[in-house]
């Protein structure tokens, strides 16, 4: 119904309604643009059924990541039971075929899988925020090599880099798969921040900046950031998402530590042991599903923040505010 | 005119790159890992193969960074790979050209099947905005996009080959009842195996040809040239397919060839829970036997495919819609 699609204006329930200023506007409220963003995306997510979804599915995993004891009493590693265990109210997944309890597995794999999710989603938004706008703001030749860099990367396919990498590594521990990922992919996002930052480039608020004399790190990081709150928050759920895919993948494929309890390590195991030809399907199917569900927990939240974020609804937004005056 | 040359000189520039980081990167990871994998092989290979590697990978010689990057440059324009570790004495050049068709047949038809389906409930859905199926489409892309490609490949190897047992799961033909021929039981054989793995792929890669399309309809359907054709009394089937599909259709093919690196990711995992004799399967299994001069050469075939594909797509545009040419 209301879906937010690139260039189209949708008369959703979280459109652009309301008396809110043009983002960024000189004129506006008191409080700086990122507390306004924010508080119009918390908005947002409420208003929008998709995104309320998704918020409430990311905090479940985000408790079950920081408080996985509290919900399995196992230890995740401990071969402790009888091997190809069935589902039962004991094994609420089974046991695998080495006699660790499925269930804890999945729980505690949750905290692996968040931390890459969020510190490489963080990183990689952090890179492309930097090229992006550095790229967008200072212009000229350094906007020319930057945006040739940005290019060449996007076009370079990722995975099969990511596999290279860490196959010299010899497989990779946490830290290093998110290194490897951020390293790869931040090149779609910077070129989103680029052109957003360039739109910004000419507007008022920025000129009355630099007439007061600011300096330009001032402004990228005072003036032009914070008015793309919206928008650097839906490239960190794009990014959040790929991450997992990404590292959960390269785990999958026996590129990650096997001694990390992870849902892609999970995932290794049950292929290592033909868990699906052996009678064990929940072995492969349970991690899976919890990567699919946590995705689609990313995906359905960018929904929300695309609807504010898109450059392309406010310019429309923009337009007409000028028509008015 | 123009446009193309600025398009193939970024080709070329990007294909360089490509190269040089295939060159660095075994020379810039800590401890070398040629260095073990030589090691590894070294009562197993003739003198003469070794010192091939050694060359390929810059160890134990004398020569400059440099010379070392020209010789590797050389080797690779002239297609010579080295030798394959797993597969050895066979040279890389002979293993990959046993395992690049399966994966240009397996991922060509996926991928036109894909265009054509995707593109066609793209155009339906945006034409028929608010409708069923618009309203069914989009949301189910949004939780697709969010499943993994190698899991979406094992619940059809679980339903279709384990449960049902109505297709098989492993390989590229029967390898113990049917020989490579050009009979048509080895045909449907080969057939009947790729199925699920294209499948798999179909289903992973077709959301973006859906949305992408559709967005571009929903645009295009604004256009005065549309409100026009209405006000002719042109009738839908004629404005939807003549008037707002054939504007739309290009640019989503641009956007697909940037998204092409998806596809083939997806194609790796996909050959790897099939055991498909593909292109991917055999880089997994380069990284899994240490064969890195085979491992190197898999990434730059991937690499170069999808920078080929990109070029196309963007020569392909550039020749067809005008618009573009000015833009650039």
């Amino acid at each position: 119904m209301s879906m937010p699609i690139s260039g189209v204006s949708t008369a959703g329930p979280a459109g652009p309604a309301g008396p809110e200023p043009a983002t960024g506007a000189p004129a506006g409220p008191a409080a700086p643009p990122a507390t306004r963003a924010l508080s119009r995306m918390a908005r947002a997510v409420r208003s929008n059924r998709k995104a309320t979804v998704g918020a409430v599915l990311l905090g479940i995993f985000i408790l079950v990541g920081l408080f996985p004891g509290l919900i399995a009493h196992d230890n995740p590693n401990a071969d402790a039971y009888a091997p190809r265990l069935g589902i039962s109210t004991a094994h609420l997944l089974g046991t695998t075929a080495y006699g660790q309890d499925m269930f804890a597995q999945v729980i505690w794999g949750t905290r692996n899988v968040l931390i890459i999710a969020f510190v490489a989603g963080l990183a990689t938004t952090g890179i492309a925020v930097l090229v992006g706008v550095a790229a967008a703001y200072l212009g000229g030749l350094w906007d020319g090599s930057l945006s040739l860099f940005t290019d060449v990367l996007l076009v370079i396919p990722i995975f099969p880099l990511l596999i290279v990498i860490a196959a010299y590594l010899h497989g990779g521990t946490t830290i290093v798969l998110i290194l490897v990922i951020t390293v790869t992919s931040w090149s779609y996002t910077a070129r989103q921040l680029r052109s957003q930052a360039l739109s910004l480039r000419n507007r008022d608020f920025l000129a009355a900046a630099r007439v007061r004399g600011e300096r330009r790190l001032y402004i990228i990081v005072v003036e032009v950031i914070p008015t793309m709150t919206s928008l650097l928050v839906a490239c960190f759920l794009t990014n959040a998402l790929y991450a997992v895919l990404f590292a959960s993948s390269l785990q999958f494929i026996g590129l990650g530590d096997p001694n990390t309890v992870s849902w892609g390590t999970m995932l290794y195991w049950a292929q290592n042991n033909a868990a699906l030809q052996t009678g064990q399907p929940m072995w492969a199917i349970a991690p899976g599903a919890c990567i699919a569900v946590l995705g689609a927990a990313f995906a359905l939240l960018n929904y929300a923040f695309d609807e504010i974020g898109n450059p392309a609804l406010r310019s429309v937004r923009r337009t007409r505010v000028k028509r008015a005056g | 005119m123009r446009f193309a040359f600025r398009r193939a000189g970024f080709f070329l520039l990007t294909l360089w790159i490509a190269l040089t980081i295939n060159f660095l990167l075994p020379r810039l990871m800590p401890g070398n890992p040629a260095l073990a994998m030589v090691s590894k092989f070294h009562g197993q290979l003739n003198p003469q193969a070794l010192h091939a590697l050694e060359i390929l990978f810059g160890i134990n010689t004398q020569t400059s960074l440099w010379q070392q990057y020209v010789t590797y440059l050389h080797n690779v324009f002239t297609g010579n790979f080295g030798t394959s570790m797993s597969f050895y004495p066979a040279s890389v050049r002979s293993v990959i050209g046993g395992a690049i068709w399966w994966t240009v047949g397996l991922v060509g038809v996926a991928t036109v099947l894909a265009f054509v389906l995707g593109t066609g409930l793209g155009i339906v859905s945006a034409w028929r905005r608010g409708g069923q199926l618009d309203s069914v489409v989009p949301p189910v892309f949004v939780i697709a996009s969010a499943v993994p490609y190698f899991w979406v490949a094992m619940v059809l190897v679980l339903i279709f080959g384990i449960s049902l047992h109505w297709l098989p799961y492993i390989g590229g033909y029967n390898v113990s009842s049917d020989t490579p021929s050009l009979s048509p039981s080895y045909f449907g054989d080969v057939l009947s195996h790729a199925l699920l793995p294209a499948a798999a792929l179909l289903i992973t890669t077709i959301g973006t040809w859906i949305l992408t399309m559709r967005n571009a309809m929903i645009t295009t359907l604004a256009e005065d040239y549309v409100r026009m054709a209405r006000a002719k009394g042109l009738p839908g089937r004629r404005i939807m397919l003549d008037y707002a599909a054939r504007n739309a259709i290009l640019p989503n093919l641009t956007g697909f060839a940037m998204s092409l690196g998806f596809v083939v990711s997806g194609a790796i995992l996909i050959e790897y829970v099939f055991n498909y004799p593909g292109v991917g399967y055999m880089l997994l299994q380069a990284v899994s036997g240490e064969d890195y001069p085979l491992m190197q050469a898999l990434f730059l075939l991937i690499t170069v495919a999808v920078l080929v594909a990109i070029l196309i797509a963007d020569i392909a545009t550039a020749l067809l819609d005008p618009r573009t040419r000015t833009a650039g």
